[in-house]
């Protein structure tokens, strides 16, 4: 007789609904379900080696219903967006954007792997575009840092200087004169949410 | 077409203001005539990706909204600017339901984008607008004798291999071929440096551009050029630091590809802020101006 199979639960039920609901954002986000767990994804990323479960694993987990060990790793943030993944995929899945989808679910929900910083660069960088309407890379270095390892700071304030020197780092940020648009197009398209 | 609405995007104010510099001074030197997209905004970079798709696309849209209205096709240098751009085309084209909403989140700014414009890299534009030829007759200074790795990076050609192949790109290698240069076969030429990894795992990117400066001097270049703001940060600025943490003695000048073609066209370094950087070319490009053609 076959066991009953026990449903996920509650919450990894409500993130594979989100999961699926991000994967319906870019094109051919299902194609999620043809992988064929070959590895080519995990082989060809330049960053595998320090990631703790690889590309390859972070389809295996989602398909074991482990979404939310995912989202603990540090997989997703050490992903620098190269896409040699999604060119290599013989199925085509677009791997970099099934990261990216997982950030998000991640973001909105405040999962992060423990001892981490690399989402706070995402938030830091963010507030940057709300305040600003451009980035402004030293608010950001600096934000970055005050949060993840303040002594990290000081030794970067002699590169800071040549870089300065060279009129390469701006000390004060460059703000667009229609900020405001920008806050504006950012809030109605929050209300609006994601699909 | 020789107008297009100038996308900069942040970093070319900043860090990789010779990047700015010498696309403006090249294009300028070739009659190509490029209008800055009017109080233009960040396009979100990876970054916003990471935080909300419909707020991601809807800033980006905002740049292209602007362009629209120039009636221009766009010109982005930034690598990552200009695959952001992409995407944001790409996907409101595919999915009707995101279009409105991005138009909807610009209607909050009297904006509107529903006639895409083409978003073009400037290598694309110089090897397939301008033409390798009409370089060619304008080459004052010939390159001939210097070695030079392309280093493309990832977000010119992936994900869409938008103007050349995801594998094994090669228009900057005949850009470079055309100013008389030698273009050395450069493993690295598409892999990744790690981008905004340098700041915050510092240690997997330092062996990230370790493999490519190495990849570089094992093949003979003298010099690698660069299409990508993150790419040339990484590899200059970076690289005394490669040096101490992995007992090298690299001192590679890492310029971008614009800087090339504007020493070849004869236009004055400093014009192109090649003066800006840490590891000076100087010496280097000074041999291509002995080399009258």
């Amino acid at each position: 007789m076959i066991e009953k199979i026990e449903p996920f639960p509650k919450s990894e039920a409500e993130l594979r609904t989100a999961f699926w609901g991000q994967l319906g954002m870019f094109p051919e986000g299902d194609k999620i379900k043809t992988c064929l767990q070959c590895g080519t994804c995990s082989g060809t990323c330049p960053v595998s080696y320090a990631m703790d479960i690889t590309p390859r694993q972070v389809v295996a987990l989602f398909r074991a219903g482990r979404i939310e060990d995912i989202l603990h790793s540090r997989t997703i943030w050490i992903c620098a967006s190269c896409y040699s993944c999604t060119v290599r995929c013989p199925v085509g899945i677009r791997v970099t954007d099934t990261l990216y989808a997982l950030k998000r679910i991640a973001m909105s929900r405040k999962i992060y792997p423990a001892q981490f910083h690399v989402q706070t660069m995402s938030k830091a960088f963010i507030g940057n575009i709300y305040r600003y309407g451009r980035n402004y890379e030293l608010g950001l270095v600096i934000r970055f840092f005050l949060k993840s390892d303040i002594v990290k700071l000081f030794t970067m304030a002699g590169f800071g200087m040549a870089m300065m020197r060279r009129g390469r780092l701006a000390i004060l940020p460059s703000k667009i004169r229609r900020v405001k648009e920008v806050r504006a197009i950012i809030q109605r398209a929050s209300q609006l949410g994601e699909n | 077409m020789s107008d297009y609405a100038y996308y900069p995007g942040c970093s070319l104010e900043t860090a990789a203001s010779p990047y700015d510099k010498s696309v403006r001074e090249v294009f300028k030197a070739l009659g190509i005539n490029l209008h800055e997209i009017e109080d233009w905004n960040c396009c979100g970079a990876t970054m916003y990706m990471s935080v909300n798709n419909t707020v991601a696309y809807s800033i980006s849209a905002r740049n292209l909204a602007i362009a629209q209205k120039m009636g221009m096709d766009v010109c982005a240098p930034c690598s990552s600017c200009f695959t952001i751009l992409q995407k944001t085309n790409r996907y409101i084209d595919w999915d009707p339901k995101e279009r409105e909403k991005i138009n909807q989140a610009l209607a909050a700014a009297n904006l509107v984008y529903d006639k895409p414009v083409a978003v073009r890299h400037p290598l694309d534009i110089l090897v397939n607008e301008i033409g390798l030829d009409t370089i060619k007759a304008k080459v004052a200074n010939s390159l001939a004798g210097l070695k030079v790795a392309p280093y493309y990076g990832c977000q010119i050609v992936r994900p869409y291999g938008y103007f050349d192949d995801v594998d094994d790109p090669v228009t900057m290698d005949k850009l470079l071929q055309a100013l008389g240069a030698e273009v050395i076969p450069y493993p690295g030429k598409v892999r990744c440096c790690g981008g905004m990894l340098m700041t915050t795992e510092e240690n997997i990117a330092l062996k990230l551009n370790l493999g490519l400066l190495q990849a570089a001097v094992d093949n003979g270049a003298e010099i690698i050029a660069t299409a990508c703001p993150l790419c040339q940060m990484n590899l200059e600025a970076y690289q005394s630091k490669i040096n101490q943490a992995f007992g090298k003695n690299f001192n590679m000048p890492i310029v971008y590809f614009t800087h090339l073609v504007g020493v070849a066209l004869g236009i004055t370094p400093s014009k192109m802020g090649l003066d800006k950087l840490l590891v000076s070319p100087d010496k280097l490009l000074a041999r291509a101006k002995e080399v009258r053609v």
